[in-house]
């Protein structure tokens, strides 16, 4: 879609909305809808709308491959390492109470910590799905 | 101080391990890694198996919320023999696939196999330790996600096939339980397992208890290959890599098994399942077909492996038979039957596997004359069919034994017979191969006589001999089990 000034100006004015959008929806989970899964589909659909306009090898340098992947491991290992945390500080896994002073101040950062991890796994999942279903098949390079 | 987190690390070493070997990308590094995590596990299970027999069951909070609100990891006798079958068997897979599965999926993604093999025991073990029906089925579709993938990663296109039926029969089967699930939920209010045991006997309407365990008995019966439910297995086993064949035969099915006897005997009780729900008749009917049926299809599968996965589905109708009686010496006999044919089963996919890394398929024509190319291997997998048979001396004959007392005990020496009898077909179906192996001649071009790289025919010879181990001494296993069936029977937990 080189020739598409219109498609081309818009993506370049929503992205960064939908990205900015996305943290809204990733930090406000805690008191309304959304969270880390809904945040982490928004930021992928950014990256993929990206792809679909500029072209698959633009969004595979803009995320690489090997980001994505690492992403796809990194959102686990805080999810679980927030776990892992909990049980070092003297509770039980994924033990909100003792990450802080004040257990309600603690809830909130195990939540925070835990949401961030959803996110980072959910859109390097969505990603992955992304560049592996529109990759099949042809050359990276050969993307008009 | 570390033991007491054992529950739940129990889980979290295999999590965290795949995504730290997706993270390394190397085979090399993520086979040690996961070798870790398996060991690790195993010796986790193997603490909590004698904590829990001299102690009791060990609750665990997951997140310092108390139960029934919060999840809770619960370990009793049961729970910790299935986590030690299950660890054990996975450490032994992972130490075959470092050849097996370099010959069979190969290439710069075998670091991916690794993560899911980790992923794989983590959903076993996650179905085991929980104390939570909807925690139970997030672990069964962690273990199903990865099993249908590693299934697929099988050497011809038929895996995949083999994998998509898995795939849609294997989600209808957690749909059923989920659904049982949210029945039991809108019943009781709570998904708590022992909280679920003190409230569904006071549920407003008693038919909802009904509808549930038909639900959760038919989901699960799916992920256990229950006869006439099987119809994904003979595939997915014969056109997996052989190391994961060999896992799965070992694990997946008798996490199932599992599962399902914790929700019969623990959550609704033998008593209820006798007197209001029948159940236990029908899943008597359908053990002895499919220890007929199924033994009988597995003599005349062409493919050694497609015949293991049949003779599978029949021996799983031994185990089924051991639940339905519904006495503490059936499921204990059951139970055990789950740890000595996990291990057998698991033994004869990895000497199948050796040999078809040596000869190029598991075709009884491209087996013929394996006893002479093969020898050890050969006469290994024959060892192993005499305990699917149940010959004395070795495991299979302990359980079967077990089991035929049970029946005769419960006042249904038929069922004894029906153990009697269909054992005669596994002599034929075994027989099939030591025909096909000892008295053919070995096809022209046939590889020179050798046997498979020693890291899978030693693991395989282990097993093997745990095999015949537990059969000259059954006492260990059967006490263990005896011990499972009185946790899982004694009512609220």
């Amino acid at each position: 879609m080189r020739t598409d000034v219109i498609l081309r100006v818009v993506a370049k004015l929503l992205i960064p909305f939908a990205l900015m959008f996305a943290l809204y929806v990733q930090f406000h989970g805690d008191f309304g809808p959304g969270g880390g899964f809904q945040a982490g589909v928004i930021v992928a659909a950014a990256v993929i709308f990206y792809g679909v306009i500029y072209g698959l090898p633009a969004a595979r340098r803009a995320v690489p491959d090997r980001a994505v992947e690492l992403m796809v491991a990194a959102g686990v290992l805080l999810y679980a390492g927030v776990g892992v945390a909990g049980i070092l500080l003297g509770g039980n896994y994924l033990d909100y109470f003792v990450l802080a002073s004040d257990p309600v101040h603690g809830q909130h950062r195990g939540i925070f910590w835990v949401e961030a991890g959803v996110a980072i796994t959910v859109s390097g999942v969505m990603l992955k799905v992304f560049y592996l279903f529109a990759g099949r098949g042809r050359d990276p390079e050969d993307e008009a | 101080m570390l033991a007491e987190h054992f529950p739940a690390l129990l889980v979290v070493t295999p999590l965290v391990a795949a995504p730290l070997i997706v993270v390394v990308r190397s085979a090399r590094a993520g086979w040690a890694m996961a070798l870790a995590a398996c060991l690790a596990a195993v010796l986790m299970a193997a603490q909590l198996l004698a904590r829990v027999a001299a102690s009791g069951p060990v609750s665990y909070a997951i997140g310092s919320w108390p139960p029934p609100w919060g999840i809770e990891y619960r370990v009793d006798a049961a729970s910790a023999l299935v986590a030690l079958l299950v660890s054990a068997i996975g450490t032994a897979s992972v130490v075959y696939a470092r050849r097996s599965a370099a010959a069979e999926i190969g290439g710069e993604r075998l670091y991916l196999f690794y993560a899911l093999m980790m992923l794989c025991l983590a959903g076993l073990l996650g179905m085991v330790v929980t104390g939570d029906a909807f925690n139970l089925f997030v672990f069964l579709e962690i273990s199903s996600l990865s099993t249908y993938v590693l299934v697929a990663l099988g050497r011809d296109r038929r895996a995949l096939t083999a994998s998509f039926q898995y795939l849609i029969l294997g989600t209808v089967g957690a749909t059923f339980y989920v659904m049982g699930v949210g029945i039991l939920y809108l019943a009781t209010g709570t998904l708590n397992l022992a909280d679920l045991a003190v409230r569904l006997p006071q549920a407003a309407d008693p038919r909802a208890a009904t509808v549930a365990i038909a639900f959760i008995t038919a989901g699960l019966g799916l992920k256990l290959a229950m006869f006439p439910l099987h119809a994904w297995l003979p595939g997915a086993y014969a056109h997996a890599p052989s190391a994961v064949s060999a896992f799965l035969a070992g694990t997946a099915t008798k996490v199932a098994i599992y599962a399902l006897a914790r929700i019969w005997f623990s959550v609704y009780g033998a008593d209820a399942l006798l007197r209001d729900i029948p159940v236990a008749p029908v899943l008597a009917a359908l053990s002895v077909a499919a220890a007929f049926i199924a033994s009988g299809a597995a003599i005349v599968q062409d493919d050694l492996k497609r015949m293991l996965a049949y003779s599978s589905v029949g021996q799983v109708g031994y185990i089924t038979l051991g639940l339905s009686l519904a006495t503490e010496p059936g499921v204990a006999a059951a139970i055990a039957h789950v740890v000595n044919h996990g291990v057998t089963k698991s033994a004869l996919f990895m000497l199948a596997g050796a040999m078809a890394l040596r000869l190029g398929g598991t075709r009884f024509s491209d087996l013929a004359g394996v006893g002479r190319t093969m020898p050890v291997i050969t006469f290994a997998f024959v060892i192993g069919g005499l305990s699917l048979i149940g010959v004395p001396g070795t495991a299979g004959f302990v359980t079967k034994w077990a089991l035929a007392g049970a029946a005769i005990r419960a006042g249904q020496p038929v069922f004894a017979a029906v153990v009697l009898l269909s054992s005669l077909l596994a002599v034929a179906y075994i027989w099939r191969f030591v025909e096909c192996a000892y008295f053919r001649e070995p096809p022209a071009g046939a590889p020179a006589p050798g046997e498979a790289p020693a890291s899978m025919t030693g693991t395989a010879l282990a097993l093997t001999a745990a095999v015949v181990a537990m059969g000259l001494h059954g006492a260990p296993v059967l006490g263990a089990a005896g011990r499972a069936a009185a946790a899982l029977m004694g009512g609220a937990r």
